[in-house]
């Protein structure tokens, strides 16, 4: 690989998009990528006590997903990169911590899959890892507790607001494969749009 | 490319293509809805009178009996409701300062009573208690100077 411009990398060997899988909430379920998700879930609890939980498995069973869907063993993956929108990344730590697979955990907001991709395939280019895992997830109910508002709240959204999706997303990188493939990266520079330093 | 003239011009793209909120709408079910909410106020005082109480301990009980039923709507998870239909007619009265009080402490809950309810209770009113405290604060020293404003 190599560094072209101010800001992006180019691999020679383009590392490929092993296998993905996703988990979606139920309001992701009445939506129009409904059908693209591997698994719906009809409760925003899942079973679990609170929404952090509810996201930690969340997470955990995408990732289990992935890893049975590719046919991989376990110990086959070299480096996991996830993420999430809580403290400390609670989701993907806690609801990664059985996979005995050596951890790095990023912060990238809506980038954070993107981030861990980027990461990922620069481990799989190198040659230190085949095979390299990214995840990310959110959950509706934790990321309002975490930024916004609590859901008791009797305040009015705008028509436009945003929603954070519940749900997760993993894939596996691998080294090398039949694609799609990461041909090259561009993070963009971490300075405020119409700012000075912005070159 | 100017950068701030394609600010401005991304932001008049988005307005246009988003929908206005339909403000005549919200207005007048906020209108409503607050009204109705000073009139279940002002029968309680009346009652009170009624009962012989004198005038400020029936607009003590107002508020009391207020705060309650908005923070018992509250953890029935309809304050809510009410307030995604009534916006400011159902915040800006007392019930809405009972509902920012109750919903932290509800969602909050699953850190624990100490660093969960406790800490995290005043994220929403806390603001609105340090500036409301401390600009009576102001006034009363103005007041207490200079004997007026107060």
């Amino acid at each position: 690989m190599k560094k072209i411009g101010n800001q992006t990398i180019v691999f020679d060997a383009p590392p490929t998009v092993l296998e993905t899988a996703c988990i979606g909430g139920p309001k992701e379920a009445n939506g129009p990528l409904a059908k693209y998700f591997d698994q719906v879930l009809d409760d925003e609890f899942w079973g679990e006590k609170s929404w952090e939980k509810a996201e930690s498995k969340i997470i955990k069973e995408t990732v289990n997903k992935v890893v049975a869907k590719s046919g991989l063993a376990q110990d086959k993956i070299g480096f996991c990169f996830a993420g999430d929108l809580l403290n400390q990344c609670i989701s993907s730590g806690f609801g990664l911590r059985d996979l005995n697979v050596p951890y790095f955990g990023i912060f990238g907001a809506c980038s954070t899959f993107v981030e861990g991709m980027s990461l990922a395939a620069i481990f799989a280019e190198s040659g230190i890892a085949d095979y390299a895992l990214c995840a990310t997830s959110s959950h509706f109910c934790s990321a309002e507790k975490q930024f916004r508002f609590p859901l008791e709240l009797g305040n009015q959204r705008p028509q436009t607001s945003q929603w954070t999706i519940t749900g997760a997303g993993a894939t596996i990188v691998a080294s090398s494969g039949k694609g799609p493939f990461i041909t090259s990266i561009t993070p963009r520079q971490n300075s405020r749009y119409g700012n000075k330093r912005c070159k | 490319m100017n950068p701030l003239d394609t600010k401005k011009n991304y932001q008049n793209y988005v307005d246009q293509k988003s929908p206005n909120s339909p403000i005549v709408k919200n207005c007048l079910n906020s209108f409503w809805v607050g009204g109705l909410i000073c009139v279940i106020g002002q029968f309680i005082w009346e009652a009170c009178k009624q009962n012989g109480l004198e005038t400020e301990i029936c607009t003590t009980i107002v508020s009391i009996i207020l705060v309650f039923i908005s923070a018992f709507l509250t953890a029935l998870n309809i304050f809510n409701r009410i307030g995604k239909f009534a916006g400011a007619g159902s915040l800006i009265p007392i019930t809405g300062f009972a509902n920012s009080i109750v919903s932290p402490a509800m969602e909050y809950k699953s850190e624990g009573y100490v660093m969960g309810v406790g800490s995290k209770m005043f994220t929403v009113a806390g603001p609105v208690l340090v500036y409301g405290i401390s600009a009576s604060i102001v006034v009363g020293i103005v007041y207490a100077i200079f004997g007026f404003g107060g």
